[in-house]
C-alpha cells in the first residue's frame, strides 16, 4: 500500500511523458492532477491506518524487495511509515496536488508538448520527494534525495530557451553535488561504523551509547550529513542556489523551493534526530548555521527588488529557523515550522505567481504597485500567507516560529534566541514591504498605458518578448528608493502575452488553490495546540527522549514553563506587529524615509543588494580557480602535453623508425636471396654449435 | 669404396657451387641453373643418407623433390620470359622497382 504513494505519480509521468503532447493539455492535466489525488488519497488512508495503531508502535514498514545483497551487505527497497513520515507524505502530495491544480492554469499558455512535459517532471518530482520521505534506509532515501536533484534542474531549467534558466539549472545541480558528496561520505561511514543503514536499526545501535563528549564518529558523521543537508536546504555555505532557482516557472518554486525539495535536509535530520543528539557538537554547528542563514537571508530579503526573490531569500531565511530548531534539540518544532511553512511559503508563492501570470510576466517590484483592487483573490490570501509567516498571533506561522523561540530560549542558547527573534521581526518588515509594494500605493506598472486601448485583440497576435516595456522609464512614480534599475529586469521567460493585455484576477484553478492554502495557513497551527503534534511526531524521536533522560520530564516542567511560555508568545507577537508597523511607515507611509535610510546607509544597502557580495566571492574563491586550473593545467598541460604528447609520440616514434627501417627492403632479389642464406646459416650455426 | 662423408662433401661442394651461382651470376637462366644444381646437391644427400640408413624415405623424397624442381622450372622460366618481354634484359639488378 505504501509502495502507492509514491508509485501512482511516477505512472503519471509515464503517462504524459509518453502520450501527454498528444492527449491535449486537459487530459494531460487531468492525468497530472489526478495521479496527485489518487496518491493524496492513498497517503490519507495509509495515515488513517497508522493512527489506528497505538501510539507507541505505529510504524508500518512496507518492504517491496530485497535490492542488494552483497556480503554482509543488505539493503532492501522498503518504505516505513511513521508519524514523521505520516506528516511528510501529506505534505507533499497534499500542497503538491494543489500546486498541481494552480499549474494548470498558470502553464496554460505552453504548447501542449511543453504543458506535458512541465507535468510529467512535476509529477515525476513528487514521486521522487514521496521516496525520499518513505524511504526506511540511507541509500532509498538517496534514490529519492537525487532524484529531486534531477527533478529540480528540469524544471528550473524548464524555459530553456532562456541561457539565465539552463545556468540556474546548472548552478543548483551542482551546487547539490557539492553537499552530495558530504552526504555521500556521511553514509559511508554510517555503514563502516554500525553495519546497517536502516535508520531503526542504525537508533537501536546508537540509543544505549551516550553523547559524545568529543569530536568523534558520530560527530563525522552527522556533519558530514549536515553538509548534504545545507546543499538540499540551502543553508550557508550552498545556498546560493536557491534564489536563481526562481528562473523556473513560479509554481514550480511553490513546489521545489518552498513546501517539498528545501525541507528534505531538515527532514533527514528529523530522522536522525537520536543520531543528532548523541554529536552535541555537530547540533552546536547546525543551530549557529541556521540561526546566521536566517539573519543573513533576512536581510538580503529587505532590499531585493524580484517579487520571487524575495520570497527565495525569505524561504532560506525561514529553512534557517528550522535548522535552529533542530540544532537545539527542538526536533518536533523544526518539522512543526516546515509544516505551517509549507502552507504559508506555497501560498505567498502561488500569490506572487498570480501577480506575475495578471501582470503579464513582471516580476520587478518596482513596476507593481496598487494591485489590491484589481487582484481582490490574489491579495487577500497574500496578505493571509504574509500575516501568517510574520508571526501574527493565530495564523500558523505564530504557532511554530513561537515555539521554536521559545525552545531555544528554554535550551539556554540566549544569542540565538535574540537573533532569531531580529530575524523574526526581518520577516514582518520584509514580508510586508513586499505586500505594500506590490498591492498598495499608486499603479506604477506600465501596464495602465498602452493597455484597455486593445484588449481585444491581444494575446498570441504578439510574437514580440512582451513585456510591460522594460526601458520605460516608469513615469508618473518612479520608485524613488532605487531610482535606476541596474539589473534590466529579470523576466519571466518567452511567456506571450501582450503587455496591453487586461490584468485579470487569477483563474479558478488558480483561486481554488490560493483559497484552500490561506485557509491551511490559517487554521494549521492549531493541531499544535496543547503539544498534540509534538507527542503525535515523538516515536519518530523517541528514543532522543529517553537519550535526554532527566532533561524532560513532563509533567511539572511543563507547568514551569507555561509562565516564560506566555511571556516569549507576548514578545514574539510584539515583535511581529513591531516588523508589520515598521514596514508600514517606511513602505506604505512614507516611502521617502526608506529611501533616506538606504541613503544613509548607501555601502550597507549595496552590501544587501549584493547579496553580501557572496556569488562574486565565490566565483573568485571558486569557479575563477577551477576555472584557470582546468584550462591551463588541466587542457593546456596534462590534456596538450601528456596525454596528446604521449599518443603523437608514440606515432612519431613509429614514424621515425619506419623512415630507418624501410631502407632495408630496396627491391633486388639478390640481396633478398642473400639475407635469406645468411639467416638460414645463422640459425643452423646456432643450432649445431651452440 | 666411397663412403657417406665422400658422397656428403660432394653434395656440400655442389651446394655451395649452386649458392655462388645464384649469388655472382647475373643472367636470370643462368640463377635459374644454380637453383637446380642446389637441389640435385640436397638430392644426392638424400639418397645417400638413404642408403647409408638402408632405408627408402630418403629416395621417395628425392622423387617429391624433382616434381617440385620441373614445376619450379616451369614457373621460373615463364617469369624469366615475362620480364624479358619487358625489359629487354635478364639482369635481376634490373628489377629493383618493388621496393619503398
Amino acid at each position: 500500500m505504501l509502495l502507492l504513494i509514491p508509485l501512482l505519480p511516477f505512472v503519471g509521468f509515464l503517462l504524459n511523458a509518453s502520450f501527454g503532447r498528444r492527449i491535449g493539455k486537459a487530459a494531460a492535466g487531468a492525468v497530472a492532477c489526478g495521479a496527485m489525488a489518487a496518491s493524496f488519497a492513498v497517503s490519507l488512508a495509509a495515515v488513517w491506518r497508522l493512527l489506528a495503531l497505538d501510539p507507541e508502535s505505529r510504524v508500518i514498514t512496507d518492504r517491496v524487495f530485497s535490492w542488494i545483497t552483497s556480503g554482509d551487505f543488505s539493503v532492501a527497497f522498503a518504505l516505513r511509515l511513521d508519524p514523521l513520515a505520516s506528516v511528510m507524505i501529506l505534505i507533499v502530495s497534499g500542497i503538491g496536488l494543489l500546486i498541481h491544480v494552480y499549474s494548470t492554469a498558470y502553464m496554460h499558455e505552453e504548447s501542449d508538448s511543453e504543458f506535458a512535459r512541465y507535468f510529467s517532471y512535476l509529477n515525476l518530482f513528487a514521486a521522487f520527494m514521496l521516496v525520499l520521505v518513505l524511504g526506511s534506509n540511507f541509500l532509498v532515501l538517496f534514490v529519492g534525495w537525487e532524484g529531486v536533484g534531477l527533478c529540480s534542474y528540469l524544471l528550473i531549467g524548464f524555459w530553456y530557451q532562456k541561457k539565465s534558466a539552463t545556468d540556474a539549472g546548472k548552478k543548483a545541480f551542482i551546487v547539490n553535488r557539492i553537499g552530495d558528496v558530504g552526504f555521500v561520505l556521511g553514509v559511508l561511514l554510517i555503514f563502516v561504523r554500525f553495519r546497517t543503514l536502516d535508520f531503526l536499526e542504525i537508533a537501536q545501535s546508537v540509543a544505549p551509547l551516550g553523547p559524545e563528549t568529543v569530536f568523534g564518529t558520530i560527530s563525522v558523521i552527522t556533519l558530514l550529513l549536515f553538509i548534504g543537508a545545507t546543499g538540499k536546504s540551502a543553508q550557508i555555505p550552498l545556498f546560493v542556489w536557491l534564489p536563481d532557482a526562481m528562473e523556473g516557472p513560479t509554481p514550480v518554486s511553490a513546489l521545489i523551493h518552498a513546501a517539498t525539495m528545501v525541507t528534505a535536509g531538515v527532514y533527514m535530520i528529523g530522522r536522525n534526530a537520536l543520531l543528532f543528539s548523541h554529536a552535541p557538537e555537530t547540533l552546536t554547528i547546525v543551530a549557529i548555521i541556521g540561526t546566521a542563514t536566517a539573519l543573513m537571508a533576512g536581510t538580503i530579503a529587505l532590499v531585493q527588488n524580484d517579487i520571487k526573490r524575495v520570497l527565495a531569500y525569505s524561504t532560506v531565511s525561514q529553512l534557517g529557523y528550522m535548522f535552529l530548531a533542530m540544532g537545539v534539540g527542538a526536533f518536533g518544532a523544526g518539522i512543526f515550522h516546515l509544516y505551517t511553512h509549507a502552507f504559508f511559503k506555497a501560498l505567498l508563492f502561488l500569490g506572487s505567481g498570480a501577480v506575475i501570470h495578471a501582470l503579464g510576466g513582471e516580476q520587478d517590484l518596482r513596476r507593481m504597485g496598487g494591485l489590491k483592487s484589481e487582484l481582490p483573490i490574489t491579495y487577500w490570501t497574500f496578505l493571509v500567507g504574509s500575516l501568517a509567516i510574520a508571526g501574527v498571533p493565530g495564523l500558523a506561522g505564530f504557532f511554530s516560529k513561537d515555539e521554536i523561540l521559545f525552545r531555544t530560549f528554554a535550551g539556554g542558547h540566549t544569542l540565538l534566541f535574540f537573533v532569531g527573534l531580529l530575524t523574526s521581526l526581518l520577516t514582518a518588515v520584509y514580508m510586508f514591504r513586499l505586500v505594500f509594494l506590490a498591492f498598495y500605493g499608486p499603479s506604477r506598472a506600465a501596464h495602465a498605458a498602452p493597455s484597455h486601448a486593445a484588449p481585444s485583440h491581444a494575446a498570441p497576435a504578439h510574437p514580440a518578448p512582451a513585456h510591460p516595456a522594460p526601458e520605460h522609464p516608469a513615469p508618473a512614480h518612479p520608485a524613488p528608493e532605487h531610482p535606476a534599475p541596474e539589473h534590466p529586469a529579470r523576466h519571466q521567460a518567452p511567456r506571450h502575452q501582450a503587455p496591453g493585455t487586461h490584468l485579470h484576477d487569477a483563474p479558478p484553478a488558480m483561486a481554488i488553490a490560493l483559497i484552500v492554502l490561506a485557509i491551511g495557513s490559517v487554521v494549521a497551527g492549531y493541531v499544535s495546540l496543547g503539544g498534540r503534534f509534538e507527542r503525535f511526531l515523538e516515536p519518530s524521536f523517541a528514543v532522543t527522549a529517553s537519550v535526554r533522560g532527566a532533561a524532560l520530564q513532563p509533567g511539572e516542567e511543563v507547568a514551569v514553563d507555561r509562565g516564560l511560555e506566555t511571556t516569549l508568545m507576548g514578545v514574539s507577537s510584539l515583535v511581529a506587529f513591531g516588523g508589520i508597523g515598521l514596514a508600514v511607515y517606511f513602505f506604505l507611509k512614507r516611502r521617502e524615509a526608506a529611501d533616506r535610510m538606504a541613503r544613509q546607509f548607501a555601502g550597507v544597502h549595496r552590501v544587501l543588494e549584493h547579496k553580501y557580495y557572496v556569488d562574486e566571492i565565490y566565483d573568485l574563491a571558486v569557479v575563477q580557480p577551477i576555472q584557470i586550473v582546468s584550462r591551463e593545467g588541466l587542457w593546456k598541460t596534462v590534456d596538450v602535453r601528456f596525454i596528446d604528447g604521449a599518443v603523437n609520440g608514440v606515432a612519431e616514434a613509429v614514424r621515425g623508425s619506419s623512415e630507418v627501417l624501410r631502407r632495408l627492403q630496396t627491391g633486388s632479389v639478390r640481396a633478398y636471396a642473400a639475407s635469406l642464406f645468411l639467416g638460414v646459416v645463422t640459425v643452423l650455426g646456432y643450432y649445431l654449435w651452440r | 669404396m666411397p663412403t657417406l662423408n665422400h658422397y656428403l662433401l660432394l653434395s656440400a661442394v655442389l651446394f655451395a657451387i649452386g649458392t655462388a651461382g645464384v649469388f655472382v651470376r647475373r643472367n636470370l637462366i643462368t640463377i635459374l641453373l644454380s637453383i637446380e644444381i642446389m637441389l640435385n646437391a640436397v638430392n644426392l644427400t638424400f639418397v645417400a643418407f638413404g642408403r647409408a640408413m638402408g632405408s627408402a624415405d630418403g629416395q621417395i623424397i628425392v622423387f617429391f623433390v624433382m616434381t617440385v624442381a620441373a614445376a619450379e622450372a616451369a614457373v621460373g622460366l615463364a617469369i624469366v620470359i615475362a620480364l624479358f618481354r619487358h625489359r629487354e634484359s635478364l639482369n635481376p639488378d634490373m628489377f629493383t622497382q618493388l621496393k619503398w
